[in-house]
Protein backbone atom coordinates (compact mmCIF):
# COMPACT_ATOMS: atom_id res chain seq x y z
CA UNK A 1 0.00 0.00 0.00
CA UNK A 2 2.87 2.33 0.76
CA UNK A 3 3.94 1.95 -2.86
CA UNK A 4 0.64 3.02 -4.38
CA UNK A 5 1.21 6.38 -6.11
CA UNK A 6 -0.86 9.13 -4.50
CA UNK A 7 -3.60 10.46 -6.74
CA UNK A 8 -3.81 14.26 -7.15
CA UNK A 9 -6.59 15.08 -4.75
CA UNK A 10 -7.93 18.45 -3.64
CA UNK A 11 -6.33 19.58 -0.36
CA UNK A 12 -8.14 21.25 2.50
CA UNK A 13 -7.37 24.97 2.88
CA UNK A 14 -4.28 25.65 4.95
CA UNK A 15 -2.48 28.56 6.66
CA UNK A 16 -2.01 30.72 3.55
CA UNK A 17 -5.77 30.74 2.81
CA UNK A 18 -7.09 32.02 6.13
CA UNK A 19 -7.03 35.58 7.42
CA UNK A 20 -4.76 35.71 10.44
CA UNK A 21 -6.56 35.88 13.77
CA UNK A 22 -5.22 36.36 17.27
CA UNK A 23 -6.24 32.85 18.37
CA UNK A 24 -4.48 31.35 15.34
CA UNK A 25 -1.35 33.48 15.87
CA UNK A 26 -1.10 32.66 19.59
CA UNK A 27 -1.56 28.95 18.86
CA UNK A 28 1.33 29.04 16.37
CA UNK A 29 3.52 31.17 18.67
CA UNK A 30 2.77 28.77 21.53
CA UNK A 31 4.25 25.88 19.54
CA UNK A 32 7.13 28.00 18.23
CA UNK A 33 8.04 29.14 21.74
CA UNK A 34 7.79 25.55 22.93
CA UNK A 35 10.31 24.46 20.31
CA UNK A 36 12.51 27.48 21.10
CA UNK A 37 12.56 26.38 24.74
CA UNK A 38 13.79 22.96 23.66
CA UNK A 39 16.81 24.79 22.22
CA UNK A 40 16.89 26.74 25.49
CA UNK A 41 17.35 23.51 27.47
CA UNK A 42 20.71 23.16 25.69
CA UNK A 43 21.73 26.55 27.12
CA UNK A 44 20.61 25.52 30.61
CA UNK A 45 22.57 22.26 30.38
CA UNK A 46 25.62 24.08 29.01
CA UNK A 47 25.50 26.60 31.87
CA UNK A 48 25.09 24.00 34.65
CA UNK A 49 27.73 21.64 33.21
CA UNK A 50 30.18 24.56 32.88
CA UNK A 51 29.53 25.54 36.48
CA UNK A 52 30.11 21.98 37.64
CA UNK A 53 33.43 21.80 35.75
CA UNK A 54 35.01 24.55 37.82
CA UNK A 55 35.65 28.29 38.14
CA UNK A 56 37.33 28.72 34.72
CA UNK A 57 34.55 26.98 32.77
CA UNK A 58 31.95 28.89 34.79
CA UNK A 59 33.66 32.22 34.04
CA UNK A 60 33.73 31.30 30.34
CA UNK A 61 29.99 30.50 30.31
CA UNK A 62 29.14 33.64 32.28
CA UNK A 63 31.23 35.64 29.80
CA UNK A 64 29.27 34.20 26.87
CA UNK A 65 25.88 34.88 28.48
CA UNK A 66 27.05 38.34 29.57
CA UNK A 67 28.18 39.36 26.07
CA UNK A 68 25.83 41.61 24.06
CA UNK A 69 24.68 38.68 21.92
CA UNK A 70 24.33 36.46 25.01
CA UNK A 71 22.19 39.06 26.77
CA UNK A 72 20.08 39.44 23.62
CA UNK A 73 19.45 35.68 23.52
CA UNK A 74 18.60 35.59 27.25
CA UNK A 75 16.26 38.58 26.83
CA UNK A 76 14.45 36.77 24.02
CA UNK A 77 14.43 33.55 26.06
CA UNK A 78 12.75 35.43 28.94
CA UNK A 79 9.96 36.64 26.63
CA UNK A 80 9.55 33.16 25.15
CA UNK A 81 9.05 31.53 28.56
CA UNK A 82 6.71 34.25 29.84
CA UNK A 83 4.57 34.06 26.69
CA UNK A 84 4.37 30.26 26.81
CA UNK A 85 3.41 30.47 30.49
CA UNK A 86 0.69 33.10 30.04
CA UNK A 87 -0.75 31.49 26.91
CA UNK A 88 -0.62 28.12 28.69
CA UNK A 89 -2.76 29.64 31.46
CA UNK A 90 -5.23 30.64 28.74
CA UNK A 91 -5.34 27.02 27.58
CA UNK A 92 -5.98 25.85 31.13
CA UNK A 93 -9.03 28.10 31.38
CA UNK A 94 -10.21 26.75 28.02
CA UNK A 95 -9.75 23.21 29.37
CA UNK A 96 -12.04 24.16 32.25
CA UNK A 97 -14.61 25.35 29.72
CA UNK A 98 -14.14 29.12 30.06
CA UNK A 99 -13.09 31.92 27.72
CA UNK A 100 -14.29 30.55 24.37
CA UNK A 101 -16.25 33.64 23.32
CA UNK A 102 -14.40 34.79 20.15
CA UNK A 103 -14.00 38.42 21.22
CA UNK A 104 -12.85 37.37 24.69
CA UNK A 105 -10.44 34.77 23.27
CA UNK A 106 -8.93 37.44 20.99
CA UNK A 107 -8.62 39.80 23.94
CA UNK A 108 -6.87 37.25 26.20
CA UNK A 109 -4.51 36.45 23.31
CA UNK A 110 -3.56 40.11 22.96
CA UNK A 111 -3.11 40.29 26.74
CA UNK A 112 -0.77 37.25 26.68
CA UNK A 113 1.40 38.79 23.92
CA UNK A 114 1.57 42.18 25.65
CA UNK A 115 1.83 40.99 29.27
CA UNK A 116 4.72 38.69 28.36
CA UNK A 117 6.54 41.78 27.08
CA UNK A 118 5.75 43.74 30.24
CA UNK A 119 6.91 40.89 32.50
CA UNK A 120 10.12 40.52 30.46
CA UNK A 121 10.92 44.24 30.75
CA UNK A 122 10.03 44.18 34.46
CA UNK A 123 12.29 41.15 35.10
CA UNK A 124 15.25 42.73 33.32
CA UNK A 125 14.67 46.11 34.97
CA UNK A 126 14.72 44.50 38.41
CA UNK A 127 17.78 42.43 37.48
CA UNK A 128 19.76 45.37 36.12
CA UNK A 129 18.66 47.61 39.00
CA UNK A 130 19.78 45.11 41.65
CA UNK A 131 23.11 44.72 39.87
CA UNK A 132 23.57 48.47 39.96
CA UNK A 133 23.31 48.66 36.18
CA UNK A 134 21.34 51.89 36.28
CA UNK B 1 -18.81 -4.96 21.34
CA UNK B 2 -16.99 -3.07 18.64
CA UNK B 3 -18.23 -1.86 15.28
CA UNK B 4 -14.66 -1.72 13.90
CA UNK B 5 -13.77 -4.21 11.22
CA UNK B 6 -11.47 -7.12 12.13
CA UNK B 7 -8.95 -5.68 9.64
CA UNK B 8 -8.77 -2.38 11.56
CA UNK B 9 -8.27 -4.33 14.78
CA UNK B 10 -5.42 -6.33 13.31
CA UNK B 11 -3.78 -3.11 12.11
CA UNK B 12 -3.96 -1.74 15.64
CA UNK B 13 -5.99 1.29 14.59
CA UNK B 14 -8.12 3.21 17.04
CA UNK B 15 -7.63 4.65 20.49
CA UNK B 16 -4.57 3.61 22.47
CA UNK B 17 -6.54 4.44 25.67
CA UNK B 18 -3.65 6.59 26.90
CA UNK B 19 -4.67 10.04 25.66
CA UNK B 20 -6.24 11.35 28.87
CA UNK B 21 -3.17 10.50 30.94
CA UNK B 22 -0.99 12.42 28.45
CA UNK B 23 -3.38 15.39 28.54
CA UNK B 24 -3.39 15.54 32.36
CA UNK B 25 0.40 15.11 32.61
CA UNK B 26 0.91 18.06 30.25
CA UNK B 27 -1.35 20.35 32.31
CA UNK B 28 -0.12 19.22 35.72
CA UNK B 29 3.54 19.71 34.79
CA UNK B 30 2.64 23.11 33.27
CA UNK B 31 1.03 24.23 36.53
CA UNK B 32 4.03 23.07 38.55
CA UNK B 33 6.43 24.92 36.24
CA UNK B 34 4.89 28.35 36.95
CA UNK B 35 6.22 28.79 40.51
CA UNK B 36 9.40 26.86 39.70
CA UNK B 37 10.23 29.21 36.82
CA UNK B 38 9.57 32.32 38.93
CA UNK B 39 11.92 30.99 41.64
CA UNK B 40 14.53 30.26 38.97
CA UNK B 41 14.34 33.85 37.62
CA UNK B 42 14.85 35.22 41.14
CA UNK B 43 17.82 32.86 41.57
CA UNK B 44 19.42 33.93 38.27
CA UNK B 45 19.10 37.61 39.21
CA UNK B 46 20.59 36.91 42.65
CA UNK B 47 23.72 35.25 41.23
CA UNK B 48 24.19 37.31 38.06
CA UNK B 49 27.19 39.18 39.41
CA UNK B 50 28.33 36.73 42.09
CA UNK B 51 31.79 35.17 42.14
CA UNK B 52 32.16 31.39 41.84
CA UNK B 53 32.21 30.61 45.57
CA UNK B 54 29.10 32.69 46.26
CA UNK B 55 27.33 31.09 43.29
CA UNK B 56 28.27 27.63 44.53
CA UNK B 57 27.10 28.35 48.07
CA UNK B 58 23.73 29.64 46.82
CA UNK B 59 23.02 26.87 44.32
CA UNK B 60 23.90 24.17 46.86
CA UNK B 61 21.52 25.53 49.50
CA UNK B 62 18.69 22.97 49.90
CA UNK B 63 16.16 25.76 49.44
CA UNK B 64 17.64 26.58 46.02
CA UNK B 65 18.85 23.16 44.86
CA UNK B 66 15.47 21.52 45.48
CA UNK B 67 13.34 23.89 43.36
CA UNK B 68 16.09 23.87 40.72
CA UNK B 69 16.09 20.06 40.54
CA UNK B 70 12.28 20.11 40.42
CA UNK B 71 12.43 22.66 37.58
CA UNK B 72 14.86 20.44 35.65
CA UNK B 73 12.78 17.26 36.15
CA UNK B 74 9.42 18.90 35.44
CA UNK B 75 10.72 21.06 32.59
CA UNK B 76 12.36 18.22 30.66
CA UNK B 77 9.28 16.05 31.28
CA UNK B 78 6.94 18.78 29.99
CA UNK B 79 9.25 19.25 26.98
CA UNK B 80 9.27 15.51 26.28
CA UNK B 81 5.49 15.18 26.06
CA UNK B 82 4.93 18.56 24.38
CA UNK B 83 7.48 18.08 21.59
CA UNK B 84 6.12 14.55 21.11
CA UNK B 85 2.75 16.05 20.10
CA UNK B 86 4.41 18.51 17.69
CA UNK B 87 6.35 15.68 16.02
CA UNK B 88 3.24 13.49 15.74
CA UNK B 89 1.29 16.40 14.25
CA UNK B 90 3.74 17.42 11.53
CA UNK B 91 5.98 14.45 10.68
CA UNK B 92 4.07 11.82 8.74
CA UNK B 93 6.93 9.74 7.38
CA UNK B 94 7.02 6.71 9.62
CA UNK B 95 10.79 6.24 9.95
CA UNK B 96 11.55 9.94 10.41
CA UNK B 97 8.80 10.23 13.00
CA UNK B 98 10.11 7.30 15.03
CA UNK B 99 13.66 8.67 14.85
CA UNK B 100 12.62 12.16 16.02
CA UNK B 101 10.45 10.71 18.80
CA UNK B 102 13.43 8.66 19.98
CA UNK B 103 15.79 11.66 19.84
CA UNK B 104 13.24 13.71 21.79
CA UNK B 105 13.18 11.10 24.54
CA UNK B 106 16.98 10.73 24.51
CA UNK B 107 17.50 14.48 24.96
CA UNK B 108 14.76 14.68 27.61
CA UNK B 109 16.48 12.00 29.70
CA UNK B 110 20.09 12.83 28.80
CA UNK B 111 19.74 16.61 29.10
CA UNK B 112 17.89 16.32 32.40
CA UNK B 113 20.59 13.99 33.75
CA UNK B 114 23.38 16.36 32.64
CA UNK B 115 21.69 19.19 34.56
CA UNK B 116 20.88 17.10 37.63
CA UNK B 117 24.37 15.60 37.87
CA UNK B 118 25.89 19.09 37.59
CA UNK B 119 23.71 20.52 40.37
CA UNK B 120 24.52 17.57 42.61
CA UNK B 121 28.26 17.89 41.89
CA UNK B 122 28.15 21.62 42.72
CA UNK B 123 26.37 20.72 45.96
CA UNK B 124 28.37 17.73 47.18
CA UNK B 125 31.81 17.62 45.55
CA UNK B 126 34.64 19.78 46.88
Amino acid sequence: MAHTPMAERPLSPHLQIYRWTMTMATSIIHRATGMAMMAGTVLLAFWLVSAAMGPEAYAFAQGLFGSPFGLFVLFGYTYVVFFHMLNGLRYMFWDLGHGFNPQFADMTGTVAVAAAGVLTLLTWSVGLYLRGGF
Amino acid sequence: MSIRTPYARVQGLGSAKEGVGHFIAQRLSAAALIPLFLIFIAFIISIADADYETFKARISSPLMATPLLLLILTGFYHMRIGVQVVIEDYIHKHGTKLLLLALNTFWAVGGALLCIYSVLKLSFAG
